[in-house]
């Protein structure tokens, strides 16, 4: 098979955990003067139980797109648009979103980050799951320890550990291992490949390798107002393995893509 | 805390972290007053002033043990005053604060209230706080209160404010209940913030305290500074002084202590010459 000319696949955006997303309109104001739309009458659709990677060049809109889906407002300017599942229900209480950062909270202790959802909420806390997932992303014995002993590569797994404890069929998650050190950024996907499977999960990156690695779907989003290109499928399951030769042509078309997308 | 890994090895922990510090700043004081000390008696040797312009340390120091219960049961009534003062004022502005920041309608009518307070110069105040509340405590007690409250709501409200968005966001998607985001993440996050305006609480309350009592009083330390002031006793005066002085410090240092215990994943990054 070419893989240099991927084919778009039709989207089997069906089931009741996909992602829809209508008539969105976002403007962003970065104040004196510069303002206008970051997207206009978008629409996109993710599929069920699966990972669906957007790639594009940072200010594009991934985050504003991610913000959109969680029902957080705009950091500045507006935003407007219809976000459902595929029976047409909001998906308010199903969500959990993951940062860059890792947003832990230096007074808590790496567990009771962890089970942050489950206080805000007012729910029995699961300590016993929380001390496995820390043990899953390889914190075990750090439990008790405050998240600025950490390090950056550490913290982000706490932060990971902290998304599965959610236990949400929906996960969206902005950059999540671009502030962390390349070998631990791929024990990090591989991890979430693992943990998140099944789920539907959004990720946005500005890194090729990353949605290559763990993307059922790779899109691209590009222009301004910006639009989602069709999406395509790599082979194979992820987390794959960035020096697979079967990648590397689709590499190639998503940098020409950016490139394009930039000039 | 256990201790973990390589990270906190240069990190005095235990003790050592609380007391460090805190009783370096304390030496350093004691060493800063007794040059002024020197000082003060060189002043008072050189020139030969009279002891009722400018009694000299020694003359001081033998009033204070001539007096010591006197002294010590005026201080007592000076820090209680202070101490009830930080503890009403320190409450109030911290829930005048909380409120502030979370409930909308509060903040459109508590804000000019917490403006105003300030505007207000609360000296002026004091006759009329001794006229409603009498020449005991309760009058120095709402003095301290009034000097304390703007300090603290200022700076928790600060803090309130500027919590890191990322934190709220995170919040938001995990709840609805706004009020537990306040609870769980805005208050704990705003701590640093209100121990700053405690610090500073600390600070100004004994100036609450005696002026009240210039005002009007028959106890404490700013009474018996008055009372001594008029028969000439100028050493009972300083005696005083130096007492009030050494309340002050202490109050001072024992917040600083206590806040330090208490939040003690505060970032700390003291003015440091490698920055240079």
């Amino acid at each position: 098979m070419a893989w240099g000319t991927p084919e778009p696949v039709a989207l089997p955006a069906t089931g009741a955990n996909s992602i829809h997303v209508r008539g969105a309109h976002v403007s962003f104001d970065a104040g004196g003067g510069r303002s206008g739309p970051l997207f206009d009458n978008l629409e996109a659709e993710f599929s069920a139980g699966m990972f669906t990677c957007i790639l594009g060049s940072s200010g594009v809109g991934k985050s504003s797109l991610l913000r959109l889906i969680a029902g957080l407002p705009p950091r500045r300017g507006t935003a407007s648009g219809v976000v459902t599942d595929g029976d047409g229900q909001s998906l308010t209480g199903r969500i959990v979103y993951m940062d860059q950062r890792d947003l832990l909270l230096p007074w808590m202790t790496v567990l009771d980050n962890v089970l942050l959802g489950a206080r805000l909420r007012g729910e029995p806390r699961q300590r016993g799951r929380a001390l496995g997932l820390l043990q899953a992303v390889g914190l075990s014995g750090w439990e008790d320890a405050r998240p600025e002993v950490l390090s950056g590569g550490m913290r982000q797994r706490a932060a990971l550990a902290r998304t599965l404890m959610e236990d949400r069929p929906f996960v969206l998650m902005d950059e999540p291992f671009q502030a962390v050190d390349a070998i631990t950024r791929l024990v990090l996907q591989d991890l979430s490949a693992r943990l998140l499977a099944g789920r539907t999960v959004v990720l946005v990156t500005h890194d090729p390798i990353e949605a290559l690695r763990l993307g059922h779907h790779v899109q691209v989003l590009a222009g301004s107002p910006a639009r989602l290109d069709p999406p395509v499928a790599p082979p194979g399951v992820p987390p794959r393995d960035p020096a697979d030769p079967a990648l590397v042509g689709l590499y190639r078309v998503l940098i020409a893509r950016l490139q394009q997308a930039a000039k | 805390m256990t201790t973990h890994g390589p990270f906190d090895v240069t990190r005095p922990r235990g003790m050592a972290r609380w007391w460090g510090p805190g009783l370096r700043n304390i030496g350093r004081a004691l060493v800063t007053i007794g040059g002024l000390l020197m000082l003060w008696q060189a002043v008072v040797w050189a020139t030969g002033v009279a002891p009722y312009i400018l009694p000299a340390p020694r003359v001081v120091a033998i009033a204070w043990l001539g007096r010591p219960d006197y002294l010590l049961t005026n201080a007592a009534v000076t820090a209680a005053e202070m101490l009830l003062g930080l503890l009403f004022g320190g409450f109030l502005g911290a829930a005048s604060a909380i409120l502030i920041a979370a409930v909308a309608p509060a903040r459109r009518w508590l804000m000019p209230v917490l403006i105003v307070s300030q505007a207000i110069p609360v000296f002026a105040l004091a006759p009329v706080l001794v006229l409603w509340f009498g020449y005991g405590m309760a009058s120095k007690v709402v003095m301290a209160t009034l000097i304390i409250y703007f300090p603290v709501a200022a700076a928790f409200l600060d803090g309130l404010r500027r919590t890191e968005p990322g934190w709220l966001d995170l919040a938001h998607v995990m709840t609805r209940d706004r009020w537990a985001i306040v609870r769980t993440v805005r208050i704990p996050a705003a701590l640093p913030a209100l121990a700053s305006g405690l610090r500073v609480a600390a600070a100004v309350a004994p100036i609450g305290a005696v002026i009240g009592e210039w005002v009007g009083s028959g106890a404490g330390l700013g009474f018996v500074m008055l009372h001594a002031n008029g028969r000439a006793q100028t050493d009972l005066m300083f005696a005083a002084l130096a007492t009030l002085s050494a309340l002050a410090l202490v109050t001072y240092f024992a917040i600083d202590w206590g806040l330090r215990r208490a939040l003690p994943w505060q970032p700390e990054s003291p003015p440091d010459d490698r920055h240079l």
